[in-house]
């Protein structure tokens, strides 16, 4: 397998970002009630995620050269930019969007998965291509694992659960569920 | 072309500044109510825990539990960087920008972070190692932007730094039950020591990550479980 497929597909399925690797946890148990809400923020991580990972790499290659030690400080501030612009984005063009994901909208700036990503592409030296398609590859995994869950919930909600596992209980039994089922890809790879 | 003249703002003739007996505290909105020290503190670790009743700062809690020292070691780095950051955001909330406060906020947490980082790595260089990417990842654990925008941000230093050391400490705790569940079935170890002997076969599913969803789904239906108790034998009284 070629090394950019490679990269593709493990952050989908082997290392899923979400499901492996436990990044972006908030927004995965936060807005997965509904699933047509949850595809949706998994697309608008995946926007982010792209424009993080040129900046990251355009900071990693020009500007963070001699200061590794500013490298969260100087991603954070790139995320949060990112993170404003998409939102204007959303509340201009897609109103209704906007409503239905309230607060978990501005909040990608406070999900790991964005940081994770910058962090990870930075320690494994990714060049600019190698980046991108991780970057790529993380978006989908992340709406994968959203769309998965929330048609997981939506199913429960018409189920007849004991009253006790009726909240967060049960929904973090099927997440597990879900992630060891996500564990069956771990050998893929390894010849 | 017409210019707007700005209302003069409406000040209270008795508000005059450098006035003594100085005037009642400022209000702010949204404030949180008067309470002692110990109850700012208490709150963090029973009421408002972070993770078992917020549900905030969820990836760390997942990601470093598979052994009792790695969840230890994250729940003190995060009480450190609440603190400070509490501290710091307090200090500066008069002066910050209503506009720009969310990027201030993060600012300050992500100076906390890379203290807490290389201060970690000079002094337990293996722990920084296992926990990897994690440390700098405390930027992004929702509960610190939390505290700073609902706590911090309103009151006094003082109260901000005992909000901090309690939502640290419950994470702490927190993030200790559930990595000590974790490691002592999956490794039959506590803190590395062979606790079930060797006799005990390693439920290898709790270092995976599915057994931290299990787990914390565990712990939670646990809770609602006693709640539920609490809740009956109070009607059964009430009778």
């Amino acid at each position: 397998m070629s090394n950019l497929a490679w990269i593709f597909v493990s952050t989908l399925l082997v290392n899923n970002f979400t499901l492996v690797m436990f990044l972006g946890l908030c927004s995965f148990f936060g807005v997965t009630a509904k699933i047509e809400t949850a595809w949706r923020l998994g697309l608008a991580n995946t926007f982010v995620l792209i424009i993080t990972a040129v900046s990251a790499w355009i900071l990693n290659t020009y500007v963070l050269t001699h200061t590794p030690y500013l490298r969260t400080i100087a991603f954070i501030v790139v995320i949060a930019s990112a993170v404003q612009i998409v939102e204007m984005g959303v509340k201009k063009y897609l109103p209704v969007l906007f409503r239905q994901l309230g607060i978990y909208l501005p909040l990608i700036t406070t999900n790991c998965a964005i940081l994770g990503l910058a962090l990870f592409q930075t320690s494994r030296h990714y060049t600019f291509i190698e980046g991108l398609v991780f970057a790529l590859g993380a978006g989908f995994g992340l709406t994968l694992a959203l769309s998965l869950l929330a048609s997981i919930r939506e199913r429960m909600e018409v189920a007849d659960v004991p009253v006790i596992a009726r909240r967060m209980g049960l929904v973090l039994v099927a997440a597990s569920c879900l992630s060891l089922a996500f564990m069956g890809f771990a050998g893929m790879g390894s010849q | 072309m017409t210019t707007t003249v700005a209302p003069a703002p409406a000040t209270a003739p008795d508000l005059i500044p450098g006035a003594w007996p100085p005037a009642a505290p400022e209000f702010v909105p949204g404030a949180p109510p008067p309470a002692t020290l110990w109850a700012d503190t208490w709150r963090g670790i029973a009421k408002e825990n972070p993770v078992l009743v917020q549900m905030l700062g969820m990836c760390p809690t997942m990601a470093v539990t598979n052994v009792l020292a790695n969840g230890i070691a994250m729940g003190v780095a995060t009480t450190f960087v609440l603190v400070g950051s509490g501290l710091f955001v307090s200090l500066l909330r008069k002066y910050i920008a209503h506009e720009v406060r969310i990027t201030s906020y993060i600012l300050i947490i992500a100076t906390f972070v890379t203290l807490a980082d290389l201060l970690l790595a000079a002094s337990f260089p293996e722990i920084s190692k296992a926990l990897g990417p994690f440390i700098p990842l405390i930027v992004a654990n929702c509960l610190l932007l939390g505290r700073a925008e609902a706590f911090a941000a309103k009151v006094g230093p003082v109260r901000a730094v005992a909000d901090g050391m309690g939502m640290g400490l419950g994470f702490t705790l927190s993030l200790a039950a559930m990595s000590a569940v974790r490691e002592l079935l999956g490794r039959g170890s506590l803190l590395g020591f062979d606790i079930l002997g060797p006799r005990w076969e390693p439920w290898v599913f709790m270092v995976l990550p599915a057994g931290g969803f299990f787990t914390l789904g565990l712990l939670l239906i646990t809770a609602a479980w006693i709640d539920e108790l609490r809740r009956k034998r109070r009607m059964v009284v009430a009778k």
